[in-house]
C-alpha cells in the first residue's frame, strides 16, 4: 500500500529581515512542500528567493542575523531552536559558486569532510564517501584537487559532498550559474536522477525556466520576499503566464512562442513547458 | 624578490618516500637542521647540513624547485653576505650567508613534501594546539583548520591577484610608473579589490562548511589518520640522535668558524 | 579596426591557448565569441587589449602592434569588461570608482564630472552616485563596473560573460545597452555561453574549440549546426532544437530567434487554417 507523501517542510507566515536592511528580505510565506517534489523556486533578482533558502538549512538565522517572523518546520524541527549543524543533516545546501564550497586537498577529503562533522565511526564516514562517490561518478576524480576540476565536476563534487550527509531535501541555489549549457543540463538531468534514485525531495533556485522545466513539477514564484504563484509547473506556466513575464522570469522560449501563436487565434491548448512537449504541440496542430 | 621564490615552498601531490613521512617526522627532521645550523657557525657543518639534505630533495622529486627558489634566493644571501662582512670577517660571512640556505633548504623541503592537510591533522594531534584552539576559537579542531584552509586558498588567491591586476591595468593604471610615492599609492586598486575578495570568499566558504555540519556537537571524526610507520622511527631515532649530539658538542666543545 | 594576424599564444607553462586565429573587428560589430571552458575565449580577449601578446602573429589596433604599445595606452580604445565586478571596485564611492579610469587617462576635472554624471544617467547608476559600490547588489555590481569602463567612451568594448547570475529583466536591459553601443558606430565584442541570449540578440557568432575559430557567421546559421555546437559544449537554442522536429512540414532548420520563428509558424498555420474547413 502506498502511504501519502509526508510533509517535510512547513512555513506558516515565515518571515526575516537582515540586520541593517531597509525592508524584510521574505515576508508572509507560507509554504508546504511534501517528499520526493521537484520544486523550482524563481523570481526576479532580489525577490528573497536565497533568503528563503537559507531558513531552509539554518544557515538564517544562525549564520545571518536580523529579525525572524513565524514558523518553519524542517523534517518537524522548528528551524528556529536548530543549530545549522544539526539541521544539515536533513537539508543539503548547493551554491552558486562551486570554487568556494570545495575545500579540501582531495575530492575524496572534500566530500568525507561533511560526515566527519557529524561523529561517526571511520567504518561508517568511509561508507558514505564510497556511495557518494558512486552515485554522483565522481569516484574517477577522488584523488584529484578540487581547483584542477571543470565547474561541472565541481558541481557534482560538491552534490556528493552533500549526499555524503544523507540529506533528505537538497536546495540548490542556482547551481549552475557559472557552467556551460551543456554541461548544466549534465548537472540538473543528475539532480533528477538522484532524487528518484534515492527519494530526495529537491528545490532549485533558478532563472532560467527551460533548464529546469523538464524536471520540476511544481513551482514558486516570489517578488518583493512574497510568494505570488505556488503551483503545478505546467499549470502555472499556462494560466499566470503574463504574471511570470512581467516580472522579468525567463520562461522557456518555446512558452513564449505557444502564448503568442494562442492569443493570435492560431493554436490552442495548454502551453508546453520545453521542446520535446513543444514539437508535439506544433505538429498536433499542423496536422489539422 | 619575485614570486618564484614562493614555489620553493608549494606543496605539490607526488608520493615519493619523503612525501610519504609522517608530517611529525619531517618536522623534526627540520629540528635536527635546524639546531646544529644554529648552534654552530662553522663553515664544515653548514656544508654537511646542506649537503645532507640533498638526497631527500632528489628523493622527494623536489630539486630543481628547489633550486630555482634559490636563485631567487640570491639577493637576500647576498645581502646578509655583505652585512657580515662589515660586521665580521669574511669566513664568518660564509658560513652565515650558509647558513641561511641551509635553513631555507630545510623549511621549503618540509614545505614542499607536506600536504596542509597532513599538517592539519599533525597540529590536531598537538595537546598545546587544541587547548589554544578551544580558549580562542571554541572548538579545538578550529586553529589548525583555520591554518590548513589559509595554505589552500593561497593559489586561489595568487589568481585572484593576477585578474585583479589585469583588471585594473586595462582602466589605465600603470605600476611600473611614477616616484616611489606614486607606486606605493597606485597599489591601493589592487590591494582592496584583493581584501575584499579574500573576505568574500573565506564568507562564502564559512557558509558552505556550516552547512555540511562544521563544527558538530561531537567534534570532528577524521577519515585519514596519521601514522608513523617504521621509516619514521628510523628517521626519528636519527634526528633525536643529531641533536642530542649536537648539544653534547656545543656544551663540550668551542667550534671555531673554519 | 582591431585585426588579428595568425596568431597563435602559448602559456609559460607550454599550455597552447590560441592557434591560427583570423579576426577582424570594426565599428559597428556585434560579435559573440563562443566556445567551451578553456576554449580561449578570455585568452583571445585579453589580446585585444595588449594584456596578453601572441607567440606568433600580431595583434593590431588601429593600425598599431599591441606589442609596441602600453595596455594604458591602448586601453584608451579597448575597454575591457571582466566578468566578476569586484576584480574592479575598490573606490569609497560610485562616483570615485567611475572617474577612475577618466583621471588615470589625464582628462580634465570638469570633462571627468561630466562624463561621470553622463555614464550613471545612462546606465541608470545615478541615485548611487554617492553611494559605496560595496553596498550594493551583485547586479548593480556588475553596471557600476560596466560604467567605469565606458565612462572613458572606449571605441571597442569587451564584455566577458555579462549575463552569468543576471535574470531576464537585467538580461534584456543589457541586450538594449548593446544596441544603442553598436548602433553609435562602437564595436561590441561579448564572451558568452549564454545561447538564448545569443539567439535573440543576432550577434556575428565566432565559435572556439580548443583555441581554434572552428565556425563563423550569423547566429542563426552556427548556433543551428548541432554537431559544431555540442563540441563547445554549448546547446542549440530552444527555436532551433523545436524546429528540427518540424522540418518535416517544410520549415526552415535555422531558426533561433522566437520572433522569427512566431512568424514562419503564423504563415504555416494560417495557411493550414485557410485549406482545412474550421472545426467548431
Amino acid at each position: 500500500m502506498a502511504h501519502a507523501p509526508r510533509e517535510i517542510i512547513l512555513a506558516k507566515n515565515l518571515g526575516f529581515q537582515y540586520v541593517g536592511a531597509p525592508r524584510a528580505a521574505i515576508q508572509g510565506i507560507d509554504l508546504s512542500i511534501k517528499e520526493n517534489e521537484f520544486i523550482l523556486l524563481t523570481g526576479p533578482s532580489g525577490c528573497g528567493k536565497t533568503s528563503l533558502c537559507r531558513c531552509l538549512n539554518g544557515l538564517i538565522p544562525n549564520f545571518y542575523q536580523g529579525e525572524w517572523t513565524g514558523e518553519l518546520l524542517v523534517d518537524n524541527l522548528s528551524v528556529t531552536t536548530q543549530l545549522t549543524s544539526e539541521l544539515s543533516r536533513r537539508v543539503g545546501y548547493v551554491f552558486q559558486n562551486p570554487e568556494n564550497q570545495l575545500f579540501a586537498l582531495t575530492v575524496e577529503k572534500d566530500i568525507a569532510f561533511g560526515p566527519e562533522n557529524l561523529g561517526l565511526s571511520r567504518e561508517q564516514i568511509r561508507q558514505r564517501v564510497d556511495e557518494a562517490m558512486n552515485v554522483t561518478g565522481t569516484l574517477p576524480l577522488k584523488d584529484l584537487a578540487p581547483y584542477e576540476l571543470s565547474g561541472g565536476q565541481q558541481q557534482r563534487v560538491a552534490l556528493a559532498g552533500v549526499l555524503a550527509m544523507k540529506p533528505s531535501v537538497i536546495v540548490l541555489d542556482e547551481p549552475t550559474s557559472f557552467l556551460d549549457p551543456r554541461t548544466a543540463e549534465d548537472v540538473m538531468r543528475a539532480t533528477d536522477d538522484l532524487r528518484e534514485g534515492l527519494g530526495l525531495t529537491i528545490v532549485v533556485v533558478e532563472h532560467r525556466l527551460d533548464l529546469v522545466a523538464r524536471y520540476a513539477e511544481r513551482i514558486v514564484v516570489m517578488d518583493g520576499g512574497k510568494i505570488v504563484a505556488d503551483g503545478n509547473l505546467e499549470e502555472t506556466l499556462d494560466e499566470k503566464f503574463d504574471l511570470l513575464e512581467g516580472l522579468g522570469v525567463g520562461v522557456p522560449r518555446v512558452s513564449l512562442l505557444w502564448t503568442m501563436l494562442r492569443r493570435d487565434g492560431l493554436v490552442s491548448g495548454k502551453v508546453p513547458t520545453h521542446v520535446e512537449s513543444a514539437a508535439l504541440s506544433l505538429g498536433g496542430m499542423m496536422n489539422q | 624578490m619575485s614570486l618564484r621564490t614562493l614555489e620553493g615552498f608549494k606543496f605539490s601531490t607526488l608520493r615519493t618516500p619523503v612525501h610519504l613521512l609522517d608530517p611529525r617526522t619531517k618536522f623534526l627532521i627540520v629540528i635536527a637542521v635546524v639546531v646544529p645550523a644554529l648552534l654552530f657557525a662553522n663553515i664544515y657543518v653548514m656544508i654537511v647540513l646542506l649537503l645532507s639534505q640533498l638526497p631527500l630533495l632528489f628523493v622527494g622529486r623536489v630539486a630543481r624547485r628547489w633550486a630555482l627558489s634559490l636563485r631567487a634566493g640570491v639577493f637576500l644571501s647576498a645581502l646578509i653576505f655583505v652585512v657580515n662582512l662589515f660586521t665580521g670577517s669574511y669566513l664568518s660571512a660564509i658560513a652565515l650567508t650558509l647558513r641561511f640556505l641551509v635553513l631555507l633548504t630545510s623549511f621549503s623541503l618540509f614545505f614542499m613534501t607536506t600536504s596542509p592537510d597532513d599538517l592539519g591533522l599533525a597540529l590536531d594531534r598537538i595537546g598545546a594546539v587544541r587547548w589554544l584552539s578551544r580558549r580562542w576559537l571554541g572548538y579545538p579542531n578550529a586553529l589548525s583548520f583555520t591554518f590548513t584552509t589559509a595554505v589552500r586558498l593561497v593559489p586561489t588567491l595568487a589568481v585572484d591577484a593576477q585578474t585583479v591586476v589585469d583588471a585594473q591595468r586595462s582602466r589605465g593604471l600603470e605600476l611600473d610608473k611614477g616616484n616611489l610615492f606614486k607606486r606605493i599609492r597606485n597599489y591601493i586598486p589592487i590591494l582592496i579589490p584583493l581584501l575584499l575578495i579574500a573576505i568574500r570568499r573565506s564568507l562564502e566558504l564559512a557558509e558552505a562548511l556550516e552547512s555540511r555540519g562544521f563544527p558538530g556537537k561531537e567534534g570532528r571524526t577524521s577519515l585519514f589518520q596519521l601514522k608513523l610507520r617504521p621509516a619514521d622511527y628510523v628517521i626519528i631515532v636519527l634526528c633525536l640522535f643529531v641533536i642530542g649530539v649536537s648539544f653534547w658538542i656545543f656544551f663540550h666543545y668551542k667550534i671555531p668558524v673554519l | 579596426m582591431i585585426t588579428l594576424e595568425k596568431v597563435f599564444f602559448t602559456y609559460r607553462s607550454g599550455q597552447t591557448a590560441l592557434q591560427d586565429i583570423d579576426l577582424n573587428i570594426v565599428g559597428g560589430d556585434f560579435i559573440a565569441i563562443m566556445g567551451e571552458n578553456g576554449a580561449g575565449k578570455t585568452t583571445l580577449a585579453k589580446h585585444l587589449n595588449g594584456l596578453l601578446k601572441p607567440s606568433q602573429g600580431r595583434v593590431l589596433v588601429d593600425g598599431e602592434d599591441t606589442r609596441k604599445v602600453s595596455v594604458a595606452k591602448l586601453s584608451r580604445k579597448v575597454g575591457l569588461v571582466f566578468q566578476n565586478p569586484d576584480h574592479l571596485l575598490f573606490s569609497e564611492t560610485v562616483k570615485d570608482e567611475v572617474a577612475f579610469g577618466l583621471k588615470n587617462f589625464g582628462f580634465a576635472p570638469d570633462v571627468v564630472d561630466s562624463q561621470v554624471v553622463r555614464t550613471l544617467e545612462a546606465l541608470g547608476l545615478a541615485e548611487y552616485a554617492e553611494t559605496s559600490p560595496f553596498l550594493l547588489s551583485g547586479g548593480e555590481r556588475k553596471r557600476v563596473a560596466l560604467a567605469a569602463i565606458l565612462a572613458t567612451e572606449p571605441d571597442y568594448l569587451i564584455l566577458d560573460e555579462p549575463t552569468i547570475g543576471q535574470d531576464y529583466r537585467q538580461k534584456e536591459r543589457l541586450r538594449n545597452f548593446i544596441l544603442q553601443l553598436y548602433s553609435q558606430g562602437k564595436a561590441v565584442v561579448m564572451i558568452t555561453h549564454d545561447v538564448e541570449f545569443v539567439a535573440e540578440s543576432n550577434p556575428k557568432v565566432i565559435l572556439l574549440s580548443q583555441g581554434r575559430i572552428v565556425a563563423r557567421g550569423p547566429a542563426d546559421s552556427v548556433l543551428s549546426k548541432d554537431e559544431l555546437v555540442r563540441r563547445a559544449s554549448l546547446v542549440r537554442p530552444q527555436m532551433s532544437r523545436l524546429f528540427s522536429e518540424l522540418t518535416k512540414y517544410g520549415l526552415p532548420g535555422d531558426v533561433v530567434d522566437v520572433h522569427r520563428a512566431r512568424l514562419l509558424l503564423e504563415e504555416k498555420l494560417s495557411e493550414a487554417k485557410v485549406r482545412v474547413p474550421q472545426n467548431s
